[in-house]
């Protein structure tokens, strides 16, 4: 490379949440007209590390220079002055407004500083959309009205409407097809051969074979490897590093086979798919098995939890319980027949957060404690107690309000519910997300001790070990489709990611 | 109950009122819990202390005219109709939701209760019209909330058109004179049940029954989950609908029974009853510490918000202040009282 310095470097960057280490020392290093691709597993850092890199978030520690100066990125405003942008997985864009005003929100052509040039606002943009191949979005229309693709070649003219020299893509071509992936390529060959420099975030490493130039894989809030060459570095080594885990989590060992093999399934699922989320599934739970959903976000796996337990309506099949079919799309069904879940946004889906443990405990059993109505709250705290004391919930008192247990705590609270319910089926969605480490081994023994006396298991989580260590069957899902079903002593990690980003395994 | 249970927390304040620090919960109590039992307290002790600091100042600038007995149970007797409204919206409030036509429906009911024909019916007529017409308007909104997924507020304000103008269409703008000589006599001034004005004795029952619903049963517990965390709600098996469906039934329902205290009171029934109620109703209740995102709320507060208004009423009345220096003053509570409580709720959070 030119001995001219790097357009951008970001060196020992930290960043901590409250109870969280989100970037460890981090270090990147973009040289202009390059493409430069982030890797990493959910919760690696890369969010955050384009965060700062967009100046949404202020670094704890570290240096970060541009062009070879010394540069702080206090804000968003500062960041987009200096020339970076960046494309969220999450478009920002304003459905209210045209394509026009959302390209140029915040710095529209103005005449006397504030009568908005709206012609020379719709020439400007048309302008835009022309250079990244779509001149057919016409600058005028809502942006509401226009397709997930056509969004997201507004968002990216917005990011060009100002003197861009670095554009960070968030996944880009997850709400695309096939031949819109290809123009979004396109896009980004022209970007790179004017001199600008895309930093790339994807899980799917055949397009980051493709259009990348260089790696840097995150992993627990490191940077593991700093510019490999995107094209000639092995798949394995790739998933090698981002899987080299410094901490080992233990998990409870698993029952012979004995008595599973032979029991009825009390959870049949049948053909159950969501068009544009998942296609066609079918599964057996028995009773003391624990069944592992192993995917990439976007993958459907929650989605088809969620549809199982009715929260979601299926476009297609049915869920059985002990033969019987649950009437679809009815969340009081599914409960009804046995089927509990634990939902991935704990705090969102969940809790009662102002509320005492008991009430969060007791609240899908209330009519357990009333006659005609009226509860007896004696009897409903002695039993939510002995729900949370049988999960060894800390602190061991019913009047403490959810919102101030840890996460691992809030989660037992919400196994304790359906533990409370009696339920036979429990479906966990990321079960320790939010838990701290040392706590996770203790939940993963909750668990595997539900399953032991009788309950059924379904779970996701997007960390394979988690997957991989507590079930003891396992499907992978990429792309809304079951890929690979296995038993889960065949798989090893590797295996698993090959199957999750390739969806055949490779080596 | 020997001992303050789960909602000695949250909806004890109703307790900590009454019983003081007796209501503290019992066992070791954590940090958090202690501070949010100290906010709740603070909560309505200051609501208590504004009371108090008015009964005062009433003594102070009126002394014969403010403490006369008949004065006092005046103030009782011109919450009572306000205050049955505001225990309704309370519970839709505490539910995440709002109701802006508890005025409409109180004329509605209050209009068609005292029609002629409804007259002819005596004593039970009026009573069961001024009910049933309530939960009737109630029914509407819940069923356009619940399952016509309408935006409360708009609901809501639709109704309180159309109540408004289908009680001007019964009246045809006349005031409706009530000849039915039992409910005319519960009205005087000397009418006692047990010892009580009837009208105080009625908010007196609707409060405890919205005390106990709120705190003693499964559907109070579930109005609380649906605005506490809708979606976890749902996914905790609850029904949202039917629950929300109910609420505005609830409203309804103490709509009508506000009506036919309001007919008592005025022996006759208007188009133009309960004007501007909602505005009273939900101020009363968000002063008393009701949470207008939902999820957290007390009938006690309500309770005490109404009075602290009517009180003030009462004392620039007697002070021979006009109305808009009472609608000024009213404003300014409003406000201080939330800013008090945002204070006491961000001193409690971590």
């Amino acid at each position: 490379m030119a001995p001219e310095p790097p357009l951008l470097t970001m060196s020992g960057i930290t960043k901590s949440f409250p109870g969280v280490r989100a970037l460890d020392g981090v270090d990147l290093e973009v040289l202009a007209g390059e493409v430069h691709c982030l890797l990493g597993q959910n919760g690696a850092g890369k969010s955050t590390l384009i965060k700062v890199l967009a100046g949404a978030h202020q670094p704890d520690g570290g240096a970060i220079t541009w062009c070879g100066e010394p540069v702080q990125l206090s804000s968003p405003i500062t960041a987009m002055r200096l020339g970076i942008a960046t494309i969220y997985q999450e478009l920002d864009l304003v459905e209210g407004l045209s394509v026009a005003e959302n390209v140029f929100l915040g710095h529209e052509p103005t005449s006397a500083g504030f009568v908005v040039r709206t012609r020379e606002a719709r020439t400007g943009a048309a302008a835009l959309l022309g250079r990244l191949g779509h001149p057919e979005i016409d600058p005028a229309r809502l942006v509401g009205d226009l397709s997930a693709a056509h969004q997201q070649i507004v968002s990216m003219a917005r990011a060009l409407s100002h003197d861009v020299r670095l554009i960070v893509m968030d996944e880009p071509s997850a709400a695309l097809d096939p031949d819109e992936v290809d123009n979004l390529f396109r896009i980004v060959d022209g970007l790179t051969a004017e001199g600008v420099a895309v930093v790339y975030i994807s899980h799917r490493l055949e397009e980051i074979r493709r259009i990348g130039d260089r790696v840097t894989v995150l992993k627990d809030g490191r940077a593991v490897s700093v510019g490999l060459p995107a094209k000639s570095t092995p798949t394995r080594d790739i998933v090698a590093m981002m899987t080299g885990r410094n901490v080992e989590y233990v998990f409870p060992e698993r029952p012979g086979p004995g008595v599973r093999a032979t029991a009825h399934p009390v959870l049949k699922v049948e053909g159950l798919a969501r068009k544009g989320e998942f296609e066609p599934v079918d599964l057996e739970l028995r009773p003391g098995e624990i069944v592992g959903l192993a995917g990439l976000v976007g993958s459907g796996r929650s989605e088809i939890l969620e549809t199982v337990y009715g929260a979601r309506r299926p476009t297609a099949g049915r869920v059985l319980v002990d033969g019987k079919p649950l009437r679809a799309g009815s969340v009081r069904a599914a409960v009804a027949a046995g089927i509990g879940l634990a939902p991935e946004e704990r705090k969102a889906q969940a809790l009662l957060l102002t509320e005492s443990v008991t009430r969060n405990v007791s609240v899908s059993s209330l009519s357990r404690f009333a006659r005609a109505g009226w509860l007896d709250r004696g009897t409903e705290r002695e039993a939510a107690r002995a729900a949370t004391r049988e999960l060894s919930l800390r602190p061991d008192n019913p009047e403490a309000a959810v919102r101030t247990l840890s996460g691992g705590n809030q989660q037992k609270a919400v196994l304790a519910r359906w533990l409370l319910r009696g339920c036979r089926v429990l479906l966990l969605d990321e079960p320790t997300r939010g838990v701290d480490v040392g706590a996770r081994a203790e939940l993963y023994a909750v668990i595997r001790r539900l399953a032991d006396e009788g309950l059924a298991v379904l779970l996701v989580s997007s960390e394979v070990p988690e997957v991989l260590g507590l079930a003891d069957r396992v499907l992978v899902l990429r792309e809304g489709r079951v890929v690979h079903t296995a038993d889960a002593r065949e798989l090893d990690e590797h295996r698993v990611l090959d199957l999750v980003m390739e969806g055949s395994p490779t080596s | 109950m020997t001992q303050p249970a789960p909602s000695a927390q949250h909806h004890g304040p109703e307790k900590g009122t009454v019983t003081g620090p007796a209501a503290a919960p019992p066992s070791k109590p954590g940090g958090g819990m202690r501070a949010l039992g100290l906010r709740v307290d603070v909560r309505n002790l200051s609501l208590l202390g504004v009371l108090a600091v008015l009964i005062a100042v009433g003594g102070f600038t009126e002394p014969d005219a403010f403490l006369d007995t008949g004065n006092l149970q005046l103030i009782l007797t011109q919450s009572s109709v306000i205050g049955v409204v505001t225990v309704g919206v309370t519970f839709v409030i505490i539910s995440g939701g709002i109701d802006l036509s508890v005025g409409a429906m109180v004329a509605l009911a209050s209009v068609w209760a005292t029609t002629l024909a409804t007259q002819d019916f005596g004593f039970a007529g009026i009573l069961f019209t001024a009910v049933i017409v309530g939960l009737a308007a109630g029914l509407v909104n819940g069923v356009l909330i619940a399952y016509g997924r309408m935006v409360p507020f708009i609901a809501t304000l639709a109704m309180l058109a159309s109540a408004r103008g289908l009680a001007l269409q019964i009246t045809d703008g006349k005031t409706q004179i009530v000849t039915v000589q039992s409910v005319l006599d519960l009205g005087l001034p000397d009418s006692y049940v047990l010892g009580i004005p009837p009208l105080v004795l009625v908010f007196a029952a609707v409060t405890v029954a919205g005390w106990l619903i709120l705190n003693r049963t499964t559907f109070g517990r579930r109005t609380v989950a649906v605005g506490g965390n809708a979606e976890a709600a749902r996914l905790a098996g609850i029904d949202v609908r039917r629950q929300r469906l109910y609420l505005y039934l609830l409203s309804g329902l103490c709509c009508g029974i506000a009506a036919f205290m309001l007919v008592i009171l005025s022996g006759s029934g208007q188009n133009t009853n309960g004007n501007l109620y909602e505005l009273d109703a939900i101020a009363a209740a968000i002063i008393g510490g009701t949470l207008l995102s939902g999820g957290r709320g007390t009938i006690v507060g309500s309770v005490l918000g109404v009075l602290v208004f009517t009180t003030i009423t009462n004392i620039f009345a007697l002070n021979n202040l006009q109305s808009d220096v009472q609608q000024i003053a009213k404003g300014a509570i409003i406000v201080a009282a939330v800013l008090v409580q945002r204070r006491t709720l961000r001193g409690s959070e971590t």
